[in-house]
């Protein structure tokens, strides 16, 4: 087994949304490579509160890397120097004695910050609100295998039904532009056969929220593709382009929330 | 304090469908008139948001975390069963409510697992018209896996992100809801209390998580879905966050509580490697499918390589023990058995508390790119928190907590024992008697949300159209006070020890009291030990900051304080509960081979507790189970 490590930590604290941030630096002592990054953070935030002083406040949940919960750039990156792998799955192995480390909340215009490295997403469930569904009530369904859907449909809307929503991309993206995540949702459910009746206001709707929300315009930087912890592919961003345009061109009057209850 | 449970006469096939036709409607004109409330927004909760939203009333939804869709049901992996026979292997609905029921170990209420197991062929063809992307085969058609307690395939999956992908179902027909502006979302917003106005349960007093503002939300009923209790434990393979503070709040206001002692321990959890550790992760059951359970038959062997350990000095002990269901028994079974052999001495990695895992085999049947597609994440999770190779070393597992069956007694409605609070998914007690089965979960959560409260909450609001509370109502004020003050009292402590100090103090005294195999002598010193560390709690914890802001040590504490007397509870049930059934395995009564031995004279009932005030002790209420479609039988799966 190797050794316990000594870090520095530079950590953005902002005691509110109205307030100013800054880096802090914190020492992190005795850190077992063993520790995922977040209880390296436990072991720091123990540490604080026993001084009595405020401690780092970030987002988790599950810490198995399918919530989506957890958002920091770590050293510059969206969850940090490890591909494929969000910041709760990143483990301290990947760092050395001796490192310093930059923490920092996601940063966007369309998640402002509420605390240290806590941002609010909430634009991300109002964009699927306007339209990231398929409208099929309760009840209204038919028996499942009554619509066999080809296995390498299926397949890829699941490869892109894979995002956790966390906004690694929209953080990683020098316009902070939201287009990976509102492609994966358009690509799942713009390959399966039960979302081809929305499948155009789908995007129409979706795109106009995203809008509205003041994510950046996508000048395919790629790096969202590059930061995202589950490999959701540019190609939904492309799929999605021609559906957006595809759709303009049948443009019918708008009927909200993709037509009644 | 009366339990009934209001199981529908008529013969177990045609109660759901009688029912359904007896139970009273209100008019779609005037459902806007009618407000509910859902906390939670899992499974059970998004469903029930959903529908009840799709219905027409006016709903309120809650969660602690800041998108509906993190609920802790996203994290599940295996699959969801249901009985849809697809491939004509046996399956019905008769056979899905019997593995259930024997499951469960003979201690569910044969009238709800009849219902659920009829409406799981409907939670199917629901999530695949909302673009669900389950597994499907080359034809088209859905694909099936088998899981523990079960000799048919009837388990639906989405890779090994099926919680994922039916929460993602669920959230968006309710983000669509919200959209449509029939349900308000409220996110980042803990549940702190019930309003309970003349009997009834009229509304909850939050906590808004970002400004700390404490709120009171009034409506004419009120959907407690906020998951299991098993973070009493401290390490288990809940999310962090997932707490038992709002059933536990219902409870002190009147709602029994089923079962609190029933736990459900997962045997294939990645071990525990050191202090440091702040929760547990699961490594699906699905992956008994492929994996083979074994341990060195020798003690000496364990420090070996597995490679350099003969096939001849394996023990295959699940095989061995169960051939029939092989490494797919039961999951009380192979976490007993998996306790045992570590017990003796033949564990491996650190401690010598784990078992083998291994795939070897499977991967030279199926090849690996088969492996690989079936359990890819799975696989790649386990290689990042251990970084071992599972393709070229087996997987170290060991058991882990996992679910709680128990919960708040609810009737065949799904009301608890205040009226107008419904209880939904893994909240309530209902379905799974003293042991759930792999991708029972699920089901439930679903069948609750989509298919059960959408009828039932109408046939209680048709008869309970109460006059409107007013904000400043005295019971309203008395409850935001009271939150106010319990917030405030953590905050005054300040004293040297971190909440999580005292949650970690917790979960050891639980693990070892009342975890895989409990006794009447620890149990009785868990009861001693716990009421000590509260005090200590009240003395010594230290809760930084003020209430008037995001404050997540603050919000831990109260969550542990709750954690702290529900713990106590668990504990005094298992000791009431003198027979092993299921998940609450006690010492004492055991057969030879060392399995579950029940006590079906005196205990082939549900345990109710009854809240009867601070420092007084609870009253146990008895629901007599009667078991008139499944025989009473020694459950075996030899
Ligand atoms: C790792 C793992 C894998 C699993 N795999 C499977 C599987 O393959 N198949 C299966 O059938 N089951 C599985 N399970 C079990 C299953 O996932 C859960 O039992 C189920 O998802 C619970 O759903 P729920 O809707 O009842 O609650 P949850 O999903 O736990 O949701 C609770 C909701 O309540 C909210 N909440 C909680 N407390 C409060 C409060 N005080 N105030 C406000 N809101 C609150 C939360 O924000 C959340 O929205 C698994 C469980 C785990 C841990
Ligand atoms: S905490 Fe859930 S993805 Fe990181």
């Amino acid at each position: 087994m190797s050794h316990d490590m000594n870090l520095t930590l530079q950590v953005w604290r902002q005691k509110n949304a109205k307030a100013e941030g800054g880096f802090q630096t914190i020492k992190a002592q005795a850190i077992s490579p063993d520790m995922s990054f977040l209880e390296m953070l436990d072991v720091v935030n123990e540490e604080i509160i026993k001084d009595g002083k405020d401690p780092i406040a970030f987002d988790h949940d599950c810490r198995e890397g399918i919530c989506g919960t957890c958002s920091m750039v770590i050293n510059g990156r969206p969850h940090g120097p490890k591909e494929r792998t969000t910041a709760c799955q990143l483990h301290m192995r990947s760092f050395k004695d001796g490192d310093a480390i930059a923490i920092e909340p996601w940063r966007a215009k369309a998640f402002p910050v509420q605390k240290d490295l806590v941002v609010d997403r909430g634009a991300f469930d109002r964009i699927i609100a306007a339209g990231g569904f398929i409208s099929a009530p309760t009840g209204t369904a038919q028996d499942a295998n009554g619509l066999p859907i080809a296995k390498e449909n299926a397949d890829l809307a699941m490869d892109a039904a894979a995002c956790i929503g966390c906004g690694a991309c929209v953080a990683a993206c020098p316009n902070a532009s939201a287009m990976l995540f509102v492609s994966a949702k358009v690509s799942h459910l713009g390959l399966l056969p039960q979302g081809q009746p929305e499948r155009f206001i789908r995007v129409r709707d979706m795109v106009a929220q995203m809008d509205a929300e003041e994510f950046g315009t996508c000048t395919n930087h790629g790096e969202c593709e590059a930061a995202c912890p589950k490999g959701i592919s540019l190609e939904n961003i492309a799929r999605m382009n021609r559906d957006y345009l595809k759709g303009k061109l049948i443009e019918r009057p708008a009927v909200a929330g993709g037509g009644g209850v | 304090m009366e339990l009934n449970a209001n199981i529908p006469d008529g013969p177990i096939e045609q109660k759901w469908d009688k029912h359904r036709f007896d139970m009273k409607l209100v008019n779609p004109a005037n459902k806007r008139k009618y407000k509910v409330i859902v906390v939670g927004s899992g499974l059970a909760g998004a469903a029930a948001a959903a529908s009840m939203g799709e219905l027409g009333y006016e709903v309120e939804c809650f969660c602690y975390q800041d998108s509906p869709r993190r609920a802790h049901s996203i994290a599940a992996q295996g699959g969801i069963n249901a009985a849809k026979n697809y491939r004509n292997d046996g399956d019905s609905v008769q056979r899905l409510f019997y593995d259930t029921v024997k499951g469960g170990d003979f201690r569910a209420r044969e009238a709800n697992v009849y219902r659920l197991a009829q409406v799981s062929v409907n939670i199917i063809d629901q999530c695949v018209a909302q673009g669900v992307p389950f597994a499907r085969e080359y034809g088209g058609l859905l694909d099936n896996r088998s899981f523990g307690g079960a000799q048919v395939s009837r388990t639906f999956y989405a890779r090994g992100q099926t919680g994922q992908q039916l929460l993602l179902g669920a959230y968006q027909a309710l983000e669509r809801q919200i959209g449509l502006g029939t349900v308000k979302m409220h996110t980042r917003h803990e549940m702190q209390e019930l309003i309970v106005i003349d009997g009834k349960a009229r509304g909850i007093v939050t906590r808004d998580m970002v400004t700390g503002e404490i709120e009171s939300h009034l409506a004419d009923a009120v959907c407690l879905a906020t998951g299991g209790y098993g973070n009493a434990f401290y390490l288990a393979t809940y999310a962090k966050g997932c707490n038992g503070t709002a059933i536990w709040r219902a409870y002190k206001k009147g709602a029994a509580f089923g079962n609190p002692c029933y736990t459900q321990i997962h045997p294939t959890c990645i071990p525990v490697t050191g202090d440091h550790q702040s929760k547990l992760t699961l490594m699906s059951e699905s992956l008994r499918n492929d994996g083979r359970v074994w341990v060195p038959k020798k003690a000496e062997d364990c420090g070996k390589k597995p490679g350099d350990i003969k096939e001849e000095d394996r023990d295959y002990y699940l095989e061995r023990k169960y051939p029939s269901y092989g490494n797919l028994a039961p999951r009380d079974i192979s976490s007993r058995a998996a306790k045992q052999v570590c017990d003796e001495g033949r564990g491996v990695g650190p401690g010598g508390r784990g078992v083998y895992l291994d795939f070897k085999d499977a991967i030279a049947r199926l090849g690996k790119a088969k492996i690989e597609e079936k359990y890819g994440n799975l696989f790649e999770m386990y290689e990042r928190i251990t970084d071992e190779n599972p393709y070229a070393t087996p997987m170290r597992i060991y058991p882990a907590v996992h679910y709680t069956m128990g919960g708040l007694w609810v009737d065949y409605n799904l009301m608890s024992t205040v009226p107008g609070l419904f209880v939904l998914g893994e909240a309530n007690f209902s379905d799974h008697g003293a042991n759930r089965l792999g991708a029972s979960a699920l089901m439930q959560g679903l069948a609750d949300g989509y298919f059960v409260i959408p009828y039932t909450i109408g046939n209680y609001l048709a008869a309970n159209k109460g006059a409107k509370v007013a904000a400043d109502h005295p019971d309203v004020k008395a409850a935001e006070a009271a939150t106010k003050e319990r917030n405030a009292r953590l905050l005054a402590v300040n004293g040297k020890e971190t909440p999580t100090y005292f949650h970690r103090e917790l979960g050891k005294i639980l693990w070892e009291h009342c975890g895989m195999a409990r006794n009447e002598a620890g149990l009785k010193k868990a009861l001693q030990l716990i009421p000590e560390l509260r005090a200590r709690f009240w003395k010594e914890v230290r809760v930084v900051g003020t209430g008037d802001e995001l404050n997540q040590s603050l919000e831990l504490a109260g969550r542990v304080a709750d954690f702290m007397e529900l713990g106590e509870l668990m504990c005094l049930d298992a000791l009431e509960r003198r027979e092993s059934c299921g998940g609450h395995f006690r010492e004492e009564w055991q057969t030879e081979d060392g399995e579950a031995q029940r006590d079906d004279e005196n205990f082939a009932h549900v345990a109710a507790w009854e809240y009867t005030g601070e420092g007084k002790a609870p009253i146990r209420h008895v629901e007599a189970l009667a078991f008139e479609n499944v025989h009473l039988a020694t459950r075996s799966y030899k």
